[in-house]
């Protein structure tokens, strides 16, 4: 119960803190006619009346919806839904904190997530009373190298699953893709390095896992992304976000063939996006923040159980 | 043929990797913020008892063990095999050496085991946490001494031996915990 007393003082700081800063408080439908077609984001349906709605992921097309009609800042904090993932840090249904700033590209925003998470830690008074809120910023390719001993732009994918078995004492079978590889060493290796005494952010993904970004020119093109990594634990993805409504169209259909051929039911993507990017999206950045795992990290509490009234076993 | 989800993945339940039967001692769900989750999960072979990891990416399905755990009354051995009986439908089963493993030192005709099942057989027998034997077999007792130091060897009815106190007798009826191999308590008759 004391655990819950301070999450809901610490929710008061995260509205101050907004608050301050001008950015609109807002709320988007939970249910929605329209899903996410990426097959790592396994959506939750619910039968209404008059058809099949889809329980949301994150508020994040609803919310570039109303930033396309003229809202300004915004943000949200929400529950949201994510099927099947459970654990010390999931939980099916979780708590987004997202929010979206106009005229801002990706590292300011970084910035802005951490000055919020120092605060909150602050305010905590726990463990992480003293955190630095100047992140230590690095790019994904160097967190790799650095942690996993791979280089994620250049090895072969053999090197990659060779090393991510050495960590692992097993792997899995041997026809997994270069992502799958990249994605255990990251879960196991190179996230619980960081993030120790200052948040870290990681930055330049590969502009395969873009998402929702920008993707810069280069050599390699890196995707305009960014994750917040506090004690070892992923806390908050953000993008300077792709406005070009043809490549979001692209993202989606390409996600709806990966979702087929990995033999997963379908989700349709939602058009009303499409439409608000035609419209035009403000230039902005947004990030998507996982509010019970940032109040549990600053509690000094080892995984999200505590701050959560009834998990999904008791829900 | 029964398949599990890693969905449904849990301490105790059993799984067949590699054509044998594993128990799951532990599951760990992970993923990065966007992309693949996995399940990691550390197994115990129940033939061998090796403990090993696996990883898989999570949503994938593994056959389920044909694997399960019943209370059973211990009949005799023929100095062999020993034979248990379903006390419900007094079907029998012969359990190998291999499969009794420690257990045939703690237990008595007629006292019950948990007996863990692969595909019809015995594949481990456990013996009740706590049982009662007599001592047949120890140095004559030191009465008045009830500090417990020290203590002195005691073979059991069973075969088995442990540590007494110094003030017990041959002939006395102890109480015994089979998981640690220790002494509890006299019982008194």
């Amino acid at each position: 119960m004391e655990s819950l007393r301070q999450r809901a003082r610490l929710l008061r700081q995260v509205r101050a803190f907004f608050d301050r800063r001008g950015v609109l408080e807002v709320n988007t439908p939970l249910l929605s006619r329209w899903g996410i077609p990426d097959p790592a984001i396994p959506s939750i349906p619910a039968e209404a009346g008059d058809g099949r709605r889809w329980l949301h992921t994150s508020p994040e097309f609803p919310m570039k919806r109303l930033l396309a009609s003229g809202s300004g800042d915004i943000y949200q904090i929400c529950p949201v839904f994510r099927d099947g993932e459970q654990g010390r840090w999931h939980n099916p249904e979780f708590t987004l904190l997202e929010w979206y700033r106009l005229g801002m590209e990706e590292q300011a925003l970084a910035m802005e997530v951490c000055e919020l998470v120092a605060e909150l830690a602050r305010e905590a008074e726990g463990p992480l009373a003293n955190l630095e809120s100047e992140p230590a910023v690095i790019s994904y390719r160097e967190a790799y190298r650095r942690h996993a001993g791979v280089d994620p732009f250049e090895d072969e994918t053999g090197a990659i699953a060779e090393a991510a078995i050495r960590v692992t004492g097993t792997g899995g079978p041997l026809d997994w893709g270069r992502n799958d590889w990249l994605d255990l060493l990251g879960s196991l290796k190179v996230y619980p390095a960081l993030g120790h005494g200052r948040p870290a952010v990681v930055t330049e993904f590969p502009a395969d896992q873009a998402a929702l970004a920008r993707v810069h020119p280069g050599s390699p093109p890196t995707a305009a992304r960014f994750e917040v990594v506090l004690g070892g634990v992923e806390i908050a993805n953000g993008f300077h976000e792709l406005s070009d409504p043809e490549e979001q169209l692209r993202r989606f259909r390409v996600e709806t063939e990966e979702r087929q051929g990995q033999g997963l039911p379908p989700v349709p993507w939602d058009p009303q996006l499409i439409s608000a990017l035609e419209a035009g999206l403000p230039d902005c950045a947004g990030v998507a923040l996982g509010l019970d795992r940032l109040i549990a990290l600053v509690l000094g509490c080892d995984g999200i159980g505590p701050v959560t009234a009834f998990p999904w076993d008791r829900a | 043929m029964a398949t599990y989800s890693t969905n449904e993945f849990k301490g105790g339940l059993k799984i067949m990797l590699d054509g044998e039967p594993y128990n799951i001692l532990e599951n760990e769900f992970v993923k990065p913020g966007k992309g693949q989750a996995f399940n990691r999960v550390k197994v115990r072979n129940l033939k061998t008892g090796r403990v090993i990891d696996r990883t898989f990416k999570s949503g994938e399905s593994v056959e389920a063990a044909d694997v399960f755990e019943m209370d059973m009354q211990y009949l005799y051995t023929d100095g062999e095999f020993y034979y248990f009986m379903v006390p419900d439908t007094f079907e029998q089963h012969q359990a190998s050496p291999a499969a009794m493993g420690e257990t045939a030192k703690w237990i008595r005709e007629q006292d019950v085991c948990k007996v863990t099942l692969y595909q019809g057989d015995p594949l481990s027998v456990e013996p009740p946490p706590f049982t009662e034997l007599k001592i047949v077999e120890t140095d004559p007792g030191v009465r008045g001494d009830t500090s417990g130091g020290g203590g002195k060897p005691a073979t059991l009815e069973t075969g088995a031996v442990v540590r007494v106190p110094l003030f017990i007798d041959e002939g006395e009826v102890i109480k015994v915990d089979t998981r640690k191999g220790e002494y509890v308590s006299r019982v008194k008759d």
